[in-house]
């Protein structure tokens, strides 16, 4: 595929850094909320927001645009400091997650932030909502594009493959599933829990493409993206993951006990300290 | 106003459908496996590009409409009642009534009308789930004629609509030039003695038990209400004030539906007798229509019996 622009790359990389940054600030001033799956999101979407996706933070609405839907909804912050770190609303207002009249609920609500595409929380329902709005852009002969990042716990859910079965057999463009693969649930370790694998062999019994990624190589990430993005033209196209829970903090990466947990102080800053952020607890 | 003539809604609804699609090139229609029964088959044939069967798969099939309203449709979701409430009960929540999806969804085979199906496929207590989602519109048309009147007032509304249809012929109430209003209730007869509430199709045998009501030499009033919700508050209040008593008829268990509607309101601002009619607490059984009817609280002597209660109570109260 083609080659990635190395500065291009870097930048990228300083920004998820920095939502990173803001996840757990914002976690731990609101006093709970999902770090675990936030972020192992947070490259994926950085590539998606910053690279990516054609949308125009300035018109939220703008009907052309491409949708995401963060099908597994728990990982809110991660979406809330992108949308807030791409100029949808203020970095400022993360500190407002989970607060009593915020507009950033504690799972994504469609109709109270700037820029959320589709509400989500109960999982399971994104890949339907995405596969509506594909559906919905071929009869107004429209060719935005729908991303949906989905998590592995959450394939447990029978939906997820209704709507599999769906997409495929509606032939329907424009159409990029992603499987954010940390093999860590709530309860433990996906494996032990319920196995969803083998996941490429599920999809593509399903009628779909897959390509496979690290979602912590920001190269790999935008190569991969662009290929899923091409082959998407002919058809539903999933991208599995390969990452880790509570990606950029030792203490929490691989960890089921940090799906829900908001730091102590003394993990806060620990935390922080490890993704570089001077000032420690300053949020 | 009455006449013997029995029509379905669902085949009113079906052919109304076609006609929405032909004034709304964004009206599209979503069915799961059932469009021969849901008569969603003209849209179907009539416009293939915006007919989408999803198969046997409701769950999907109430996300894919919440994708497809959010993207500028105006989705028509269509199965069982049960199914469209109970099965896809998460969905409807989470995926259409909470983010306010323009999103409409026709729960057909309401009641006991898929009566030789058994409970397992009748819906007596879907109202009450639906009723209960915060800021949802629950319609309940009393015939074919509103349900087809319905159709174009639930598509230019903007927001999630669960309307509630019947699989089996029932009696024409209204005339072609009847006229619905979204929240409104309409009154069929006027009266001072007690107020007669129907919700849905068994307006037909509520009218008879009036008729009984008045060889008796009672003046009842019948109102029907098929906007379950948001309730015609001031059409209920208007019939404690000025008629004391109030019965409800409904073909849905006498729990959550239309009499703790009623209730609801009249306890909370004019307290007066409510006799609620209606399924009792059970799932019915296997059998013809108009049998289980009478037999599970809708004989229209059962709705005579409920009038005479309530004017005692009523005057018990005096």
């Amino acid at each position: 595929m083609g080659r990635i622009d190395e500065q291009r790359t870097k930048e990228l990389e300083q920004i998820a850094n920095e939502l990173r940054i803001a996840v757990v600030k914002s976690v731990y001033n609101a006093g709970s909320g999902h770090l675990g799956g936030s972020l192992s999101a947070a490259d994926i979407m950085t590539a998606l927001y910053f690279d990516k996706m054609r949308i125009d933070p300035a018109q939220p609405d703008w009907d052309g645009r491409d949708r995401f839907v963060l099908s597994k909804g728990h990982a809110g912050p991660i979406l809330y400091a992108t949308l807030a770190r791409r100029g949808y609303f203020p970095m400022e207002e993360l500190s407002t997650l989970r607060k009593l009249g915020s507009r950033l609920s504690g799972h994504p609500a469609c109709f109270k932030t700037p820029g959320v595409d589709m509400t989500s929380g109960s999982l399971g329902h994104g890949l339907s909502a995405g596969l509506g709005m594909r559906l919905a852009g071929r009869v107004r002969g429209k060719a935005f594009r729908v991303f949906v990042l989905l998590g592995d716990g959450e394939l447990q859910e029978g939906q997820v493959w209704e709507a599999a079965m769906a997409a495929a057999h509606f032939k329907v463009d424009n159409l990029v599933a992603i499987v954010d693969y940390n093999r860590v649930q709530l309860d433990g370790t996906v494996d032990e829990i319920m196995e969803v694998a083998p996941l490429a062999d599920k999809w593509r019994s399903f009628g779909w493409q897959v390509l496979t990624m690290d979602g912590h190589d920001m190269g790999d990430i935008l190569v991969t993206l662009d290929e899923a993005i091409a082959q998407s033209q002919g058809g539903p196209v999933v991208v599995i993951a390969d990452t880790v829970k509570g990606k950029g903090v030792s203490f929490m990466e691989g960890k089921s006990a940090w799906h829900g947990r908001c730091p102590t102080e003394d993990e806060y800053r620990q935390a922080l300290a490890e993704l570089g952020e001077q000032g420690g607890a300053g949020a | 106003m009455k006449t013997q003539k029995m029509i379905a809604q669902r085949e009113a609804y079906g052919a109304g459908l076609v006609e929405l699609g032909k004034a709304n090139p964004n009206v599209a229609v979503l069915d799961a496996d059932v469009s021969s029964s849901t008569r969603t088959l003209y849209f179907a044939q009539e416009f293939p590009e915006r007919f989408f069967n999803f198969g046997i798969a409701e769950q999907n099939m109430m996300g894919a409409a919440a994708g497809m309203a959010k993207c500028g449709l105006i989705p028509f979701v269509n199965t069982f009642s049960f199914l469209a409430t109970y099965r896809a009960a998460d969905q409807l929540r989470t995926s259409i009534v909470y983010p306010k999806a323009n999103v409409k969804i026709a729960a057909t085979y309401g009641g006991l009308s898929d009566s030789f199906d058994g409970p397992t496929h009748q819906s007596v207590a879907d109202l009450a789930m639906v009723r209960a989602l915060p800021d949802l519109t629950v319609v309940v048309p009393a015939d074919a004629v509103e349900a087809a009147k319905a159709l174009p007032v639930l598509a230019e509304f903007n927001g999630p609509v669960w309307l509630r249809l019947s699989r089996n012929p029932s009696p024409v109430i209204y005339s072609d030039d009847f006229e619905f209003t979204l929240g409104k209730a309409t009154v069929l007869k006027e009266g001072t003695d007690l107020t007669l509430i129907s919700c849905g199709t068994v307006l037909g045998r509520v009218l008879e038990a009036a008729d009984v009501l008045v060889q008796e030499g009672l003046n009842p009033r019948v109102i029907s209400i098929s906007t379950l919700k948001p309730l015609d508050r001031e059409a209920v209040l208007s019939a404690a004030r000025e008629t004391g008593a109030i019965v409800t008829v409904e073909e849905h268990s006498i729990i959550g539906g239309l009499g703790a509607a009623v209730s609801e309101v009249v306890s909370d601002e004019y307290p007066c007798p409510v006799k609620r009619v209606g399924i009792p607490d059970t799932f019915a059984d296997t059998g013809p229509y108009e049998e289980l009817l009478d037999k599970f609280g809708l004989s229209v002597g059962n709705i005579v019996k409920a009038a005479r209660e309530a004017l005692a109570l009523k005057k018990g109260s005096c």
